[in-house]
Protein backbone atom coordinates (compact mmCIF):
# COMPACT_ATOMS: atom_id res chain seq x y z
CA UNK A 1 0.00 0.00 0.00
CA UNK A 2 1.10 3.31 -0.88
CA UNK A 3 1.89 5.63 1.95
CA UNK A 4 0.10 8.62 1.87
CA UNK A 5 1.47 12.23 1.50
CA UNK A 6 1.22 14.74 4.14
CA UNK A 7 -1.55 16.89 2.31
CA UNK A 8 -3.44 13.92 1.89
CA UNK A 9 -3.87 13.10 5.43
CA UNK A 10 -4.48 16.47 6.01
CA UNK A 11 -7.58 16.10 3.41
CA UNK A 12 -8.49 12.83 4.60
CA UNK A 13 -8.81 14.56 8.20
CA UNK A 14 -10.73 17.41 7.11
CA UNK A 15 -13.12 15.29 5.47
CA UNK A 16 -13.71 12.87 8.06
CA UNK A 17 -14.79 15.70 10.48
CA UNK A 18 -16.93 17.57 7.44
CA UNK A 19 -19.63 14.67 8.18
CA UNK A 20 -20.19 15.62 11.84
CA UNK A 21 -22.95 18.58 11.66
CA UNK A 22 -23.10 18.90 15.99
CA UNK A 23 -20.04 20.10 17.61
CA UNK A 24 -20.70 17.78 20.09
CA UNK A 25 -20.32 15.04 17.33
CA UNK A 26 -16.77 16.46 16.66
CA UNK A 27 -15.57 16.21 20.26
CA UNK A 28 -17.30 12.87 20.53
CA UNK A 29 -14.73 11.79 17.84
CA UNK A 30 -11.60 13.47 19.14
CA UNK A 31 -12.63 12.27 22.87
CA UNK A 32 -12.48 8.61 21.26
CA UNK A 33 -8.86 9.59 19.68
CA UNK A 34 -7.61 10.51 22.57
CA UNK A 35 -8.81 7.20 24.15
CA UNK A 36 -6.85 5.08 21.37
CA UNK A 37 -3.49 7.55 21.27
CA UNK A 38 -0.07 5.27 21.71
CA UNK A 39 1.15 5.33 25.39
CA UNK A 40 3.65 7.59 25.94
CA UNK A 41 6.11 6.71 28.89
CA UNK A 42 5.82 8.32 32.26
CA UNK A 43 9.62 8.70 31.74
CA UNK A 44 9.06 11.52 29.15
CA UNK A 45 7.39 13.33 31.01
CA UNK A 46 9.61 15.87 32.21
CA UNK A 47 9.96 19.74 32.08
CA UNK A 48 11.73 20.07 28.66
CA UNK A 49 8.89 18.47 27.01
CA UNK A 50 6.13 20.59 28.34
CA UNK A 51 4.53 23.03 26.15
CA UNK A 52 3.07 25.92 28.37
CA UNK A 53 0.24 27.93 27.11
CA UNK A 54 -2.61 25.20 27.83
CA UNK A 55 -5.12 24.69 30.72
CA UNK A 56 -4.52 20.91 30.73
CA UNK A 57 -0.57 19.86 29.98
CA UNK A 58 1.18 18.74 26.90
CA UNK A 59 4.22 16.84 26.34
CA UNK A 60 5.92 16.28 22.90
CA UNK A 61 9.04 14.08 22.48
CA UNK A 62 10.60 13.24 19.01
CA UNK A 63 12.82 11.29 17.56
CA UNK A 64 15.07 11.30 14.04
CA UNK A 65 15.62 8.13 11.96
CA UNK A 66 16.30 7.63 8.44
CA UNK A 67 15.77 11.21 7.84
CA UNK A 68 12.14 11.08 9.04
CA UNK A 69 10.97 12.43 12.10
CA UNK A 70 8.74 10.47 14.92
CA UNK A 71 6.44 12.66 17.11
CA UNK A 72 5.12 10.90 20.35
CA UNK A 73 3.23 13.36 22.79
CA UNK A 74 0.44 12.99 25.80
CA UNK A 75 -1.79 15.28 27.03
CA UNK A 76 -3.61 15.22 31.40
CA UNK A 77 -6.87 15.99 29.18
CA UNK A 78 -8.52 13.73 26.74
CA UNK A 79 -9.60 16.29 24.01
CA UNK A 80 -6.31 17.50 23.91
CA UNK A 81 -5.29 14.09 23.45
CA UNK A 82 -7.47 13.87 20.52
CA UNK A 83 -6.08 16.78 18.83
CA UNK A 84 -2.23 16.08 19.21
CA UNK A 85 -3.42 11.61 17.44
CA UNK A 86 -4.32 14.16 14.55
CA UNK A 87 -1.44 16.13 14.25
CA UNK A 88 0.63 12.95 15.26
CA UNK A 89 -1.18 11.35 11.93
CA UNK A 90 -0.06 14.18 9.91
CA UNK A 91 3.40 15.14 10.86
CA UNK A 92 5.05 11.62 12.34
CA UNK A 93 6.66 9.87 9.82
CA UNK A 94 7.66 12.69 7.80
CA UNK A 95 10.72 14.41 6.31
CA UNK A 96 11.40 17.92 7.91
CA UNK A 97 11.07 19.17 4.50
CA UNK A 98 7.64 17.58 3.98
CA UNK A 99 6.82 18.65 7.70
CA UNK A 100 7.30 22.49 6.56
CA UNK A 101 5.97 22.03 2.98
CA UNK A 102 2.35 21.83 5.08
CA UNK A 103 0.66 25.55 5.87
CA UNK A 104 -0.48 23.62 8.91
CA UNK A 105 -4.02 25.33 8.32
CA UNK A 106 -5.50 21.58 8.99
CA UNK A 107 -6.62 22.97 12.68
CA UNK A 108 -8.74 25.86 11.06
CA UNK A 109 -10.41 23.89 7.98
CA UNK A 110 -11.52 21.39 10.53
CA UNK A 111 -13.17 24.33 12.80
CA UNK A 112 -11.47 23.68 16.14
CA UNK A 113 -9.60 26.70 16.31
CA UNK A 114 -11.77 28.94 16.56
CA UNK A 115 -13.75 26.37 18.85
CA UNK A 116 -11.26 25.86 21.53
CA UNK A 117 -11.38 28.18 24.21
CA UNK A 118 -8.22 31.14 23.25
CA UNK A 119 -6.12 29.30 25.86
CA UNK A 120 -6.45 25.72 24.42
CA UNK A 121 -5.24 27.58 21.10
CA UNK A 122 -2.84 28.92 22.17
CA UNK A 123 -1.55 25.85 23.52
CA UNK A 124 -2.49 23.91 20.01
CA UNK A 125 -0.41 27.17 18.56
CA UNK A 126 2.35 26.18 20.61
CA UNK A 127 2.02 22.64 20.01
CA UNK A 128 2.40 23.66 15.67
CA UNK A 129 5.34 25.80 16.64
CA UNK A 130 7.44 22.99 18.30
CA UNK A 131 6.89 20.70 15.56
CA UNK A 132 8.00 23.41 13.05
CA UNK A 133 10.66 24.24 15.07
CA UNK A 134 12.13 20.75 15.38
CA UNK A 135 11.82 20.06 11.67
CA UNK A 136 13.12 23.55 10.86
CA UNK A 137 16.31 22.09 13.27
CA UNK A 138 16.34 18.88 11.49
CA UNK A 139 16.32 20.09 7.95
CA UNK B 1 -40.39 38.96 41.35
CA UNK B 2 -39.72 35.34 40.43
CA UNK B 3 -36.17 34.20 38.66
CA UNK B 4 -38.02 34.23 35.62
CA UNK B 5 -39.27 37.24 35.11
CA UNK B 6 -36.00 38.77 36.42
CA UNK B 7 -34.37 37.50 34.14
CA UNK B 8 -36.12 38.98 31.41
CA UNK B 9 -34.10 42.20 31.55
CA UNK B 10 -31.03 40.69 30.77
CA UNK B 11 -30.55 40.43 27.13
CA UNK B 12 -27.65 38.18 26.92
CA UNK B 13 -29.49 35.66 29.24
CA UNK B 14 -31.98 35.04 26.40
CA UNK B 15 -29.47 34.44 23.62
CA UNK B 16 -28.55 30.95 22.27
CA UNK B 17 -25.19 28.98 21.84
CA UNK B 18 -24.41 26.49 19.32
CA UNK B 19 -28.48 26.69 18.70
CA UNK B 20 -29.10 25.70 22.37
CA UNK B 21 -30.49 28.10 24.96
CA UNK B 22 -27.42 29.50 27.31
CA UNK B 23 -26.81 28.62 30.79
CA UNK B 24 -24.88 30.57 31.96
CA UNK B 25 -22.99 29.60 35.50
CA UNK B 26 -19.77 32.12 35.16
CA UNK B 27 -21.36 34.66 37.39
CA UNK B 28 -17.97 34.57 39.91
CA UNK B 29 -16.34 36.02 36.21
CA UNK B 30 -18.44 38.60 35.70
CA UNK B 31 -22.39 38.80 35.23
CA UNK B 32 -24.38 40.51 32.46
CA UNK B 33 -25.76 43.37 32.30
CA UNK B 34 -29.22 44.38 32.76
CA UNK B 35 -30.99 46.84 30.42
CA UNK B 36 -30.77 50.29 32.44
CA UNK B 37 -26.88 49.52 32.55
CA UNK B 38 -27.06 49.28 28.75
CA UNK B 39 -29.50 52.26 27.95
CA UNK B 40 -27.52 54.62 30.82
CA UNK B 41 -24.21 53.25 29.04
CA UNK B 42 -25.66 54.08 25.71
CA UNK B 43 -27.57 57.57 26.30
CA UNK B 44 -24.28 58.75 28.31
CA UNK B 45 -22.39 57.98 25.41
CA UNK B 46 -24.75 60.17 23.14
CA UNK B 47 -25.73 62.81 25.41
CA UNK B 48 -22.61 63.35 27.90
CA UNK B 49 -19.15 62.00 26.31
CA UNK B 50 -17.15 64.51 27.94
CA UNK B 51 -14.26 65.08 30.15
CA UNK B 52 -15.88 65.22 34.05
CA UNK B 53 -14.98 67.86 36.70
CA UNK B 54 -12.85 69.95 34.26
CA UNK B 55 -14.77 71.89 31.59
CA UNK B 56 -17.66 74.30 32.27
CA UNK B 57 -19.63 73.52 29.03
CA UNK B 58 -23.41 71.35 29.38
CA UNK B 59 -21.72 67.88 28.30
CA UNK B 60 -19.09 67.91 30.42
CA UNK B 61 -21.68 69.38 33.77
CA UNK B 62 -24.10 66.21 32.53
CA UNK B 63 -20.81 63.80 32.66
CA UNK B 64 -19.94 64.85 35.98
CA UNK B 65 -23.39 64.81 37.64
CA UNK B 66 -23.79 61.34 36.32
CA UNK B 67 -20.42 60.45 37.73
CA UNK B 68 -21.15 61.71 41.24
CA UNK B 69 -24.45 60.33 41.47
CA UNK B 70 -23.00 56.84 40.95
CA UNK B 71 -20.79 57.70 44.06
CA UNK B 72 -23.45 58.67 46.34
CA UNK B 73 -25.14 55.62 44.99
CA UNK B 74 -22.48 53.57 45.93
CA UNK B 75 -22.22 55.10 49.40
CA UNK B 76 -25.63 54.34 49.94
CA UNK B 77 -25.60 50.62 48.44
CA UNK B 78 -22.68 49.93 51.03
CA UNK B 79 -23.26 52.54 54.24
CA UNK B 80 -20.45 54.47 53.51
CA UNK B 81 -20.07 57.17 56.21
CA UNK B 82 -19.55 59.83 53.41
CA UNK B 83 -19.10 60.42 49.71
CA UNK B 84 -15.49 61.05 50.06
CA UNK B 85 -14.73 57.51 50.87
CA UNK B 86 -15.69 55.81 48.09
CA UNK B 87 -12.65 56.03 45.17
CA UNK B 88 -13.33 55.16 42.02
CA UNK B 89 -11.42 52.55 40.26
CA UNK B 90 -11.13 50.26 37.33
CA UNK B 91 -11.83 47.26 39.56
CA UNK B 92 -11.02 45.26 42.74
CA UNK B 93 -7.45 44.62 41.64
CA UNK B 94 -6.84 48.09 41.57
CA UNK B 95 -8.33 48.86 44.65
CA UNK B 96 -5.85 46.56 46.29
CA UNK B 97 -3.23 47.70 44.55
CA UNK B 98 -3.82 51.27 45.54
CA UNK B 99 -3.93 50.27 48.98
CA UNK B 100 -0.49 48.19 48.50
CA UNK B 101 1.04 50.93 47.61
CA UNK B 102 -0.58 53.92 49.13
CA UNK B 103 -1.49 52.41 52.96
CA UNK B 104 2.00 50.43 52.20
CA UNK B 105 4.09 53.77 51.59
CA UNK B 106 2.53 55.41 54.93
CA UNK B 107 2.54 52.48 57.08
CA UNK B 108 4.95 49.32 56.04
CA UNK B 109 8.50 49.05 56.94
CA UNK B 110 11.54 46.48 57.24
CA UNK B 111 9.94 42.85 59.34
CA UNK B 112 6.11 44.55 59.05
CA UNK B 113 3.61 42.08 58.68
CA UNK B 114 0.64 41.49 56.45
CA UNK B 115 -1.75 38.74 57.01
CA UNK B 116 -4.09 37.05 54.04
CA UNK B 117 -5.65 33.93 53.92
CA UNK B 118 -5.13 31.08 51.88
CA UNK B 119 -8.31 31.47 49.99
CA UNK B 120 -7.62 34.52 48.39
CA UNK B 121 -7.72 35.04 44.91
CA UNK B 122 -4.29 36.07 43.14
CA UNK B 123 -5.37 39.58 43.18
CA UNK B 124 -5.16 39.88 46.69
CA UNK B 125 -1.86 37.72 47.21
CA UNK B 126 0.19 39.40 44.41
CA UNK B 127 -0.38 43.18 45.47
CA UNK B 128 1.17 42.39 48.94
CA UNK B 129 3.78 39.87 47.54
CA UNK B 130 5.37 42.77 45.92
CA UNK B 131 4.79 45.40 48.87
CA UNK B 132 6.20 42.94 51.07
CA UNK B 133 9.63 42.83 48.22
CA UNK B 134 9.57 46.91 48.04
CA UNK B 135 9.84 46.92 51.82
CA UNK B 136 11.17 44.03 53.39
CA UNK B 137 7.81 43.02 55.06
CA UNK B 138 6.47 40.02 56.12
CA UNK B 139 3.53 37.87 54.58
CA UNK B 140 1.53 35.54 56.52
CA UNK B 141 -1.13 33.12 55.98
CA UNK B 142 -4.09 31.91 57.78
CA UNK B 143 -4.82 28.58 56.84
CA UNK B 144 -8.10 26.95 55.38
CA UNK B 145 -9.70 23.82 56.56
CA UNK B 146 -10.28 20.62 54.81
CA UNK B 147 -13.84 21.82 54.37
CA UNK B 148 -12.36 25.25 53.09
CA UNK B 149 -13.15 27.09 56.52
CA UNK B 150 -10.77 29.91 56.83
CA UNK B 151 -9.50 28.98 60.53
CA UNK B 152 -9.94 32.34 62.51
CA UNK B 153 -9.13 30.43 65.24
CA UNK B 154 -5.91 31.15 64.39
CA UNK B 155 -5.43 34.81 63.22
CA UNK B 156 -4.75 36.23 67.09
CA UNK B 157 -2.04 33.59 67.48
CA UNK B 158 -0.62 35.09 64.31
CA UNK B 159 -0.94 38.46 64.99
CA UNK B 160 2.16 39.99 66.53
CA UNK B 161 2.72 44.58 67.25
CA UNK B 162 4.25 44.37 63.89
CA UNK B 163 1.23 43.14 61.79
CA UNK B 164 0.35 46.10 60.09
CA UNK B 165 -2.56 45.13 57.79
CA UNK B 166 -4.84 42.22 57.06
CA UNK B 167 -6.43 41.47 53.61
CA UNK B 168 -9.60 38.90 53.75
CA UNK B 169 -12.27 38.09 50.80
CA UNK B 170 -16.25 38.27 51.47
CA UNK B 171 -16.39 35.21 49.80
CA UNK B 172 -13.93 32.72 48.35
CA UNK B 173 -14.58 32.44 44.33
CA UNK B 174 -13.47 29.12 44.75
CA UNK B 175 -15.14 27.80 47.80
CA UNK B 176 -18.52 30.12 48.04
CA UNK B 177 -18.07 30.34 51.93
CA UNK B 178 -19.29 33.26 53.43
CA UNK B 179 -17.00 34.59 55.59
CA UNK B 180 -17.76 36.17 58.99
CA UNK B 181 -15.95 39.74 58.15
CA UNK B 182 -17.87 41.35 61.30
CA UNK B 183 -16.24 38.61 64.12
CA UNK B 184 -12.56 38.46 61.76
CA UNK B 185 -12.43 42.61 61.41
CA UNK B 186 -13.10 42.39 65.12
CA UNK B 187 -10.52 39.95 65.91
CA UNK B 188 -8.11 41.71 63.59
CA UNK B 189 -8.95 44.99 65.53
CA UNK B 190 -8.44 43.84 69.24
CA UNK B 191 -4.81 43.34 67.89
CA UNK B 192 -4.34 46.70 66.38
CA UNK B 193 -4.65 45.38 62.92
CA UNK B 194 -6.31 47.26 59.97
CA UNK B 195 -8.39 45.22 57.69
CA UNK B 196 -8.93 45.19 54.13
CA UNK B 197 -12.11 42.81 52.64
CA UNK B 198 -11.95 41.72 49.34
CA UNK B 199 -15.48 42.00 48.40
CA UNK B 200 -15.18 40.78 44.39
CA UNK B 201 -17.69 38.15 45.06
CA UNK B 202 -19.62 38.88 48.53
CA UNK B 203 -20.51 42.35 47.09
CA UNK B 204 -23.22 41.11 44.73
CA UNK B 205 -24.87 37.81 47.54
CA UNK B 206 -25.29 40.30 50.45
CA UNK B 207 -26.06 43.58 51.84
CA UNK B 208 -23.13 45.15 52.37
CA UNK B 209 -22.80 47.69 55.55
CA UNK B 210 -18.86 48.81 55.95
CA UNK B 211 -20.11 50.35 58.85
CA UNK B 212 -21.43 48.07 60.54
CA UNK B 213 -18.80 45.45 59.27
CA UNK B 214 -16.56 48.55 60.72
CA UNK B 215 -13.22 47.25 57.71
CA UNK B 216 -10.52 50.09 56.97
CA UNK B 217 -11.69 49.45 53.31
CA UNK B 218 -13.86 47.14 50.94
CA UNK B 219 -13.02 46.81 47.47
CA UNK B 220 -14.90 45.64 44.76
CA UNK B 221 -15.44 45.41 40.80
CA UNK B 222 -18.67 46.70 39.09
CA UNK B 223 -18.36 44.14 36.34
CA UNK B 224 -19.80 41.77 39.04
CA UNK B 225 -22.52 43.55 40.14
CA UNK B 226 -24.28 44.58 36.91
CA UNK B 227 -22.09 47.51 36.32
CA UNK B 228 -19.93 48.11 33.21
CA UNK B 229 -16.47 46.31 33.17
CA UNK B 230 -13.33 48.49 33.83
CA UNK B 231 -15.47 49.80 37.13
CA UNK B 232 -14.90 49.37 40.74
CA UNK B 233 -14.41 50.94 44.51
CA UNK B 234 -12.35 51.06 47.42
CA UNK B 235 -14.02 51.86 50.01
CA UNK B 236 -11.69 53.53 53.04
CA UNK B 237 -12.25 55.14 56.67
CA UNK B 238 -11.93 59.10 55.70
CA UNK B 239 -9.19 59.49 58.61
CA UNK B 240 -6.98 56.47 57.22
CA UNK B 241 -7.41 57.76 52.89
CA UNK B 242 -7.20 61.37 54.64
CA UNK B 243 -3.15 59.91 55.85
CA UNK B 244 -2.23 58.17 53.26
CA UNK B 245 -0.61 59.67 50.29
CA UNK B 246 -1.57 59.63 46.16
CA UNK B 247 -1.09 56.64 44.56
CA UNK B 248 -1.19 57.95 40.82
CA UNK B 249 0.33 61.34 39.63
CA UNK B 250 -1.92 63.21 37.23
CA UNK B 251 -4.94 65.06 35.95
CA UNK B 252 -7.49 65.87 38.67
CA UNK B 253 -5.22 64.73 41.82
CA UNK B 254 -3.71 67.65 42.02
CA UNK B 255 -4.36 70.91 43.75
CA UNK B 256 -1.65 73.64 42.68
CA UNK B 257 1.55 71.91 40.40
CA UNK B 258 4.18 73.87 40.22
CA UNK B 259 7.39 72.91 39.63
CA UNK B 260 8.99 73.60 42.79
CA UNK B 261 6.54 71.62 44.30
CA UNK B 262 2.65 70.30 44.05
CA UNK B 263 -0.14 69.87 46.42
CA UNK B 264 -2.73 67.57 45.92
CA UNK B 265 -6.66 67.26 45.68
CA UNK B 266 -8.84 66.31 48.84
CA UNK B 267 -10.60 63.06 48.80
CA UNK B 268 -11.72 61.52 46.55
CA UNK B 269 -10.16 63.25 43.99
CA UNK B 270 -6.70 62.38 45.75
CA UNK B 271 -6.71 59.07 44.45
CA UNK B 272 -8.57 59.41 41.02
CA UNK B 273 -5.55 60.81 38.60
CA UNK B 274 -6.16 60.85 34.95
CA UNK B 275 -9.01 60.43 32.86
CA UNK B 276 -10.90 57.32 33.81
CA UNK B 277 -14.16 55.11 33.03
CA UNK B 278 -16.60 57.89 33.63
CA UNK B 279 -19.38 56.58 31.65
CA UNK B 280 -18.78 53.01 32.95
CA UNK B 281 -18.82 54.48 36.92
CA UNK B 282 -21.94 56.25 36.02
CA UNK B 283 -23.76 53.19 35.12
CA UNK B 284 -23.10 51.84 38.99
CA UNK B 285 -26.24 54.09 40.11
CA UNK B 286 -29.06 51.45 37.72
CA UNK B 287 -26.62 49.27 38.67
CA UNK B 288 -26.77 49.08 42.35
CA UNK B 289 -30.38 49.86 42.22
CA UNK B 290 -30.82 46.42 40.55
CA UNK B 291 -28.61 44.86 43.24
CA UNK B 292 -30.36 46.44 46.28
CA UNK B 293 -33.94 45.65 44.43
CA UNK B 294 -32.78 42.18 44.05
CA UNK B 295 -31.10 41.74 47.41
CA UNK B 296 -34.09 42.80 49.56
CA UNK B 297 -36.69 40.60 47.12
CA UNK B 298 -37.71 37.21 49.39
CA UNK B 299 -39.78 35.55 46.58
CA UNK B 300 -36.36 35.61 44.30
CA UNK B 301 -34.11 34.69 47.37
CA UNK B 302 -35.90 31.91 48.10
CA UNK B 303 -36.63 30.59 44.96
CA UNK B 304 -32.55 31.16 44.77
CA UNK B 305 -31.68 29.20 48.05
CA UNK B 306 -34.01 26.51 46.59
CA UNK B 307 -31.51 26.50 43.56
CA UNK B 308 -28.89 26.11 45.52
CA UNK B 309 -29.39 23.83 47.58
CA UNK B 310 -30.86 21.40 44.92
CA UNK B 311 -27.48 21.60 43.16
CA UNK B 312 -25.17 21.21 46.71
CA UNK B 313 -27.02 18.36 47.01
CA UNK B 314 -26.51 17.09 43.41
CA UNK B 315 -23.41 17.67 43.41
CA UNK B 316 -22.31 16.48 46.65
CA UNK B 317 -23.95 12.86 45.87
CA UNK B 318 -22.89 12.77 42.31
CA UNK B 319 -20.22 9.50 41.52
CA UNK B 320 -16.86 10.46 42.11
CA UNK B 321 -17.15 14.27 42.53
CA UNK B 322 -15.24 16.39 45.24
CA UNK B 323 -17.42 19.88 46.08
CA UNK B 324 -13.95 22.03 47.77
CA UNK B 325 -16.40 24.24 50.48
CA UNK B 326 -19.06 22.39 52.50
CA UNK B 327 -20.77 23.23 55.07
CA UNK B 328 -24.00 22.40 57.51
CA UNK B 329 -24.99 25.38 57.46
CA UNK B 330 -26.24 26.56 54.18
CA UNK B 331 -26.85 29.74 55.16
CA UNK B 332 -23.04 30.52 54.75
CA UNK B 333 -22.67 29.86 51.49
CA UNK B 334 -23.52 31.25 48.27
CA UNK B 335 -24.50 28.95 44.56
CA UNK B 336 -20.97 29.26 43.54
CA UNK B 337 -19.67 25.64 43.32
CA UNK B 338 -15.76 24.60 42.51
CA UNK B 339 -15.27 21.10 42.03
CA UNK B 340 -13.33 17.89 40.69
CA UNK B 341 -14.29 14.73 39.07
CA UNK B 342 -12.52 11.53 39.15
CA UNK B 343 -10.68 10.21 35.99
CA UNK B 344 -12.39 13.76 34.04
CA UNK B 345 -10.15 16.64 33.40
CA UNK B 346 -11.69 20.01 34.83
CA UNK B 347 -10.56 21.45 30.70
CA UNK B 348 -12.16 18.25 29.08
CA UNK B 349 -15.64 18.78 31.10
CA UNK B 350 -16.11 22.58 30.53
CA UNK B 351 -15.83 22.04 26.73
CA UNK B 352 -18.23 19.50 26.71
CA UNK B 353 -20.97 21.38 28.51
CA UNK B 354 -19.75 24.74 26.61
CA UNK B 355 -21.09 22.53 23.40
CA UNK B 356 -24.07 21.79 25.38
CA UNK B 357 -24.65 25.64 25.92
CA UNK B 358 -23.37 25.38 29.51
CA UNK B 359 -21.32 28.49 30.43
CA UNK B 360 -18.77 27.40 33.22
CA UNK B 361 -15.26 28.26 34.50
CA UNK B 362 -12.55 25.64 34.58
CA UNK B 363 -9.47 25.70 35.91
CA UNK B 364 -7.10 27.47 38.89
CA UNK B 365 -9.75 30.56 39.18
CA UNK B 366 -6.84 32.36 39.92
CA UNK B 367 -6.05 31.01 43.27
CA UNK B 368 -3.36 28.33 42.92
CA UNK B 369 -2.26 28.55 46.61
CA UNK B 370 -5.81 26.88 47.45
CA UNK B 371 -5.54 24.27 44.11
CA UNK B 372 -1.85 23.51 45.59
CA UNK B 373 -3.74 23.39 49.17
CA UNK B 374 -6.76 20.98 47.80
CA UNK B 375 -4.13 18.82 45.34
CA UNK B 376 -6.17 19.48 42.61
CA UNK B 377 -4.06 21.23 39.21
CA UNK B 378 -7.46 22.63 38.30
CA UNK B 379 -11.06 22.57 39.41
CA UNK B 380 -14.88 23.24 37.26
CA UNK B 381 -16.64 26.25 38.35
CA UNK B 382 -20.45 26.87 38.42
CA UNK B 383 -21.59 29.87 39.98
CA UNK B 384 -25.21 31.45 40.01
CA UNK B 385 -26.90 34.57 40.62
CA UNK B 386 -31.16 35.08 41.63
CA UNK B 387 -31.21 35.42 37.39
CA UNK B 388 -30.49 31.51 37.25
CA UNK B 389 -33.55 29.26 37.14
CA UNK B 390 -34.13 25.48 38.96
CA UNK B 391 -34.61 24.93 35.01
CA UNK B 392 -31.15 25.59 34.05
CA UNK B 393 -29.82 24.18 37.24
CA UNK B 394 -31.40 20.85 36.17
CA UNK B 395 -30.25 20.85 32.74
CA UNK B 396 -26.72 21.50 34.23
CA UNK B 397 -26.87 18.18 36.28
CA UNK B 398 -28.13 16.63 33.30
CA UNK B 399 -25.67 18.15 30.74
CA UNK B 400 -22.55 17.35 33.31
CA UNK B 401 -23.96 13.47 33.54
CA UNK B 402 -24.00 13.28 30.01
CA UNK B 403 -20.55 15.02 29.80
CA UNK B 404 -18.75 12.84 32.33
CA UNK B 405 -20.64 9.86 30.54
CA UNK B 406 -19.00 10.53 27.71
CA UNK B 407 -14.98 11.34 28.84
CA UNK B 408 -14.92 8.35 31.33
Amino acid sequence: MEEKSLQESENEIVDEFSMFDEWLDKYEYLIELGKTLKEYPEDKKTDDRLIKGCQSRVWLDYKVEDGKIWFNADSDAIITKGIISLLIRIYSGRTAAEILSSDFSVVDRIGLKENLSPTRANGLVSMIQKIKQVAAENI
Amino acid sequence: MTAESFRKIFPALGRKVYGKDLVYFDNAATVQRPQSVLDMWNSLTVNANANIHRAVHKMAEDATEAYEQARTAVMNFINAGAREEVIFTSGVTASINLVAYSFGEKFIGEGDEIIVTEAEHHSDIVPWQMLCERKGAVLKVIPVDDTGRIEIEKIAGLCTPRTKLAAVTHVSNVLGLVNPIDEIVRIFHSKGVKVLIDGAQGVVHEKVDVRKTDCDFYAFSGHKIFAATGTGVLYGKKELLDSMPPFMGGGEMVGTVRFTGTTYAPLPLKFEAGTGNFTGAATLKPALELAAEMISDRDLNAEYAAVRDYLYDELTHFDGLHLYGTTNDMSDRIPLFSFSIDGVHHEDLALILDKMGVAVRSGQMCAEPLMDRFGVSGMLRASLLPYNTMQEAESFIAALQKAVAMLR
